[in-house]
């Protein structure tokens, strides 16, 4: 019998403190699948956010610093440039990346940092029980906007990835989900990708990857993966919204 | 035929692979609970499972290994 799913190396043989059915777990084994894959365990950095996923040092069998909240690309970015030999990628929440970090993020991307960046879009601040986030959908009840979100009084959710795909910089940027096996298997390829693009030198690559929080947002784990495809895809569509190198392909 | 392996104790019973199987396989433990309290996942139809590894996939504990 030959096995064909195991646990990666890069992931520590330690319980995860996520919630039951968070699909954090699922975006860990993915990240460590993929520096498992490309062979880098050995030179990769992680930086890890504030948020859920505070304690994601833990849980890689890779360096790890933790960043001030939000800046992660910042930290990164000097990682990158003082040891450029070194494979770097940061882990993100939406509270982290596009809240307070959203200036770190969008500069990064501005000077295409050599960094690989993992966005988790669930929103919802997650580890503070629940509030809102910069992208809670229009509608979304959470613990501060117990009536749904009220766009004329708390603004309208930021699309990430296409923001940073308006700039000229960043190399690539694509957006995923994992509610499903399909989604998953592809949300996969995206983080390889976007580690590969590190190890080839071509700059800033950042994978969204719309997930869920079944705590917060107040269902089960089905229930919730069932919302992320009928309320959040909808809204947050998957895709490349950047791709330089097929794009210059393309045109050759 | 394919064998997988849970690491039970870890389970925390959210029934993600339950739901991925495509033969249905798996179920939530009814009568059993793990060190952490939860009702762990188990097989309970092993002749049935073509080893797709869907269950796993889906795992966000990474508790199964699939072999085939």
């Amino acid at each position: 019998m030959a096995v064909v799913f195991q646990k990666p190396k890069s992931l520590a043989d330690v319980p995860l403190h996520y919630c039951p059915g968070c699909p954090h777990g699922i975006i860990h084994r993915l990240v460590a699948e993929a520096i498992d894959e490309l062979g880098i365990e050995g030179k990769t950095i992680g930086v890890a956010p504030v948020g859920c996923a505070v304690m994601a040092y833990d849980y890689f069998t890779v360096d790890m610093i933790e960043a001030a909240h939000g800046r992660a690309p910042a930290t990164a970015t000097g990682i990158k440039r003082s040891r450029p030999e070194n494979i770097v990628f940061t882990y993100q929440g939406d509270g982290d990346l596009a809240s307070i970090g959203m200036a770190e993020t969008v500069h990064a991307a501005a000077r295409n940092e050599n960094i690989t960046i993992i966005f988790v879009n669930n929103a919802i601040y997650g580890m503070t029980g629940g509030q809102m986030a910069p992208t809670s959908l229009p509608g979304q009840v959470t613990q501060t906007s117990p009536y749904g979100r009220d766009v004329n009084h708390c603004g309208w959710p930021i699309k990430v990835s296409e923001m940073l795909a308006t700039l000229e910089g960043p190399e690539y940027i694509t957006r995923v989900a994992v509610n499903n096996v399909k989604n998953v298997l592809a949300a996969k390829k995206a983080i390889k990708k976007a580690f590969q693009n590190q190890i080839e030198g071509k700059g800033f690559s950042l994978v969204e990857v719309v997930s869920a929080c079944p705590t917060n947002w107040g269902m089960t784990p089905q229930q919730a993966l069932k919302w992320v495809e009928t309320d959040m895809l909808p809204y947050y569509p998957t895709g490349v919204y950047k791709d330089r190198t097929a794009a210059k392909e393309a045109q050759e | 035929m394919a064998k997988l392996t849970f690491l039970t104790d870890l389970c925390k019973g959210c029934g993600l692979c339950v739901d991925a199987c495509p033969k249905g396989c798996l179920a939530i433990a009814t009568e059993k609970i793990n060190k952490k309290g939860y009702s762990p996942a188990e097989m309970v139809a092993e002749d049935k499972c073509i080893g797709c590894a869907f269950c796993a996939t889906m795992c966000p504990d990474c508790i199964i290994t699939v072999e085939k």
